[in-house]
């Protein structure tokens, strides 16, 4: 158990440093930092300056070191384009996806295990067909024009909805949240859709295969058999032992919805940090690159981390094998 | 999916002598193609748009990547009205007056060139990789599937939004626009070799104890040789499937980057970036700008999506 903790651990630390090895080199080698920070007017000795200040001439290593303690206090230096530290543009804007992400995430588990256990339970009823209809158009279509087809119907025919941004926020301390607002929930909608709807496709689909396996399995018939209510038996017996591989899917599928956000916050202008690297990825900006991808991997890691050790916790079976859940998508 | 493939009828006992044409039109797959209506509406649908792309330059008509065609004062024509060309421009024309038809039809060609050589790039790195990591075994073994492991945990779009960033980072700015769709290829492809690898890795393991790659090692050939000329037959079917399917996730990929605006760019759109442009246009009602380019990408994606799904289920042995 305990070294299975640690196993995990270990091979988390592992993946991040090797991302940021990745984020590091990036950094370092592509484009020259003191030309991109020190404009063009800049002088031979300005430029020198700025790289003795930088540290770019020590050795690669000791750079390496630097960058990998910076990067644990969240600091990536300065954005080539904006001009600003990209901590801080960082902190700016990971509440909008941060809210974006979770509420989608919820919508997603919440309304997937529901239509994933009705159209389990009335797999040959019209509405099943009719949802697992839309659902094969939801996983084949891109996000992209969902989102667009969802501004198409909510703000340009209907003009129930506002078609981007966050609407009226409100701070609280650092954090900043569109939840307590009238225009801020109405702008929340049509973009938490659009993320969660494929989540939501794919969680129903796993939920329903996994509730009819279990409407098969020996202690579903005999509690039948006991004469047990139906609808008991399909919530109390069935439906429990279906969730525990929907806890890990959708806990793994946070880390996915935040890189789906990239699509559905430039669809909809929504101001995080998706939106954030779309527009360093055009300028190339890369320490905003570094910074997003180190903010990835780490989101990955820690979801990874916690799926893994809440595995061992709901099923006993995994305590003594040395069995690794994972690896995503 | 939903259409599971049926079971074949115990063979016939008749003639034993048959042409090759034949034996093909009566294996399982094409006996499971015959009585599949979905895959076959799929692959009509499929074949049409990719000989109706392919012979845009012929069939369309406007050259929509030739500015000079284009007339300006043609522009936000609807649907079916005659420009002053003298084309019947069957669906509208967008702000620079482009016959949206023929800008289709170019769009297609762009998205699924981009398609067929990012699938085939990441099928190449990712069969040779997969191989290697198979035939030779032990660190490089362990190297290569634990960068394929946590590349298969990032989601594609990531993945291609970060060698695209990357890649132009390399590239002098003067010459992003001429060197877009190859970084967008390569960007696409490095997205996808993980899977092959996977594949073809678990293939090889099972292929390479066997007594025909002894024989081969006992005859004196390399190990490069082996891999190549025979271990890579036997390891290719389930390569090819994965490349079907890919091939819908490729140009779905290839869109939404080219709408992120990190794509192809706009003088010679592919789908994705027509959508982008027609979006601008949604709320001053230019409807059609949007409609047909976002109707022409559904149905593609869709299409090539079912074949591969019905191939998959097809050639899956558990279902047969």
């Amino acid at each position: 158990m305990i070294a299975y903790i640690l196993k995990s651990v270990g091979q988390a630390i592992l993946v991040l440093v090797v991302v940021a090895a990745l984020a590091f080199s990036m950094f370092r080698f592509i484009g020259d930092p003191v030309a991109n920070m020190a404009g063009q007017e800049a002088s031979q000795q300005d430029r020198r300056e700025l790289a003795e200040r930088l540290g770019l001439n020590d050795p690669v290593p000791i750079q390496f070191a630097r960058f990998l303690a910076n990067a644990a206090f969240g600091e990536f230096g300065m954005s080539y384009r904006q001009g600003r530290k990209v901590s801080a543009l960082i902190a700016e804007r990971m509440p909008a996806t941060v809210e974006l992400a979770v509420l989608s995430a919820l919508l997603a588990t919440g309304f997937g295990t529901l239509l994933g256990v009705y159209t389990a339970i009335r797999r040959n009823s019209w509405g099943a067909h009719i949802v697992m209809g839309i659902s094969l158009i939801g996983v084949s279509l891109p996000t992209f024009l969902i989102g667009i087809g969802l501004i198409y119907l909510f703000a340009v025919e209907l003009k129930w909805l506002p078609s981007f941004g966050r609407g009226e926020t409100v701070k609280l301390g650092w954090w900043t949240t569109g939840l307590l607002t009238p225009s801020g929930r109405a702008s929340l909608i049509m973009p938490v859709l659009t993320l969660g709807f494929f989540q939501l496709t794919l969680i129903m689909r796993l939920v329903r295969a996994q509730m009819l396996e279990t409407l098969r399995t020996d202690y579903v018939k005999f509690a039948r058999a006991r004469g047990l209510p139906e609808s008991r038996i399909q919530f109390r017996h069935a439906l429990r032992n279906t969730l525990v591989p929907v806890v890990t899917i959708a806990g793994l599928q946070l880390g996915s919805v935040i890189a789906f956000a990239i699509i559905t916050e430039s669809v909809f202008q929504w101001p995080g940090l998706g939106a954030l690297f779309v527009q360093a990825v055009q300028f190339v900006d890369i320490p905003v690159m570094a910074a997003y991808l180190m903010f990835v991997a780490v989101v990955f890691v820690v979801v990874n981390l916690i799926v893994d050790l809440t595995y061992v916790l709901l099923d006993p079976r995994l305590k003594s094998s040395t069995a690794v859940v994972g690896g995503g998508k | 999916m939903n259409d599971a493939p049926q079971i074949k009828p115990p063979p016939k006992a008749k003639s034993t002598l048959r042409s090759r044409l034949a034996a093909v039109w009566d294996s399982d797959l094409a006996w499971n193609f015959r009585h599949s209506p979905v895959a076959i509406a799929a692959a009509t649908t499929t074949l049409l748009i990719f000989i109706a792309a392919f012979l845009a330059p012929w069939i369309a008509p406007q050259n929509a990547f030739d500015p000079g065609a284009v007339r300006l004062d043609d522009g936000f024509l609807k649907p079916l009205e005659v420009g002053s060309t003298g084309i019947t421009h069957v669906f509208g024309t967008d702000s620079q007056g482009r016959d949206l038809l023929s800008a289709i039809l170019y769009g297609t060609r762009v998205s699924l060139i981009v398609g067929f050589a990012s699938v085939g790039f990441s099928m190449v790195l990712g069969v040779s990789l997969g191989l290697i990591a198979g035939f030779v075994g032990g660190r490089v073994d362990a190297l290569i599937m634990r960068v394929a492991d946590v590349q298969l945990s990032f989601p594609a779009i990531l993945i291609a939004l970060l060698v695209f960033g990357v890649g132009r980072g390399l590239i002098h700015p003067t010459q992003h626009e001429r060197m877009a769709v190859i970084v967008l290829i390569i960007a696409i492809g490095l997205s996808h070799w993980a899977q092959y690898a996977r594949t073809v890795r678990g293939a090889t393991l099972v292929e390479r104890n066997k007594e025909y790659v002894q024989a081969a090692r006992v005859m004196g050939r390399t190990s490069g040789a082996i891999m190549g000329s025979h271990v890579l037959p036997n390891v290719i079917g389930p390569v090819l499937v994965i490349a079907t399917i890919n091939l819908a996730l490729a140009v779905i990929e290839e869109a939404t980057l080219s709408f992120l605006g990190v794509g192809v760019p706009p003088t010679q759109p592919s789908l994705g970036t027509l959508i982008r442009v027609g979006q601008q246009f949604l709320f001053s009602g230019e409807r059609w700008i949007l409609f047909f380019p976002a109707a022409a990408l559904i149905i593609l994606a869709l299409a090539v999506n079912l074949l591969g799904d019905w191939l998959r289920d097809a050639l899956n042995p558990r279902l047969k």
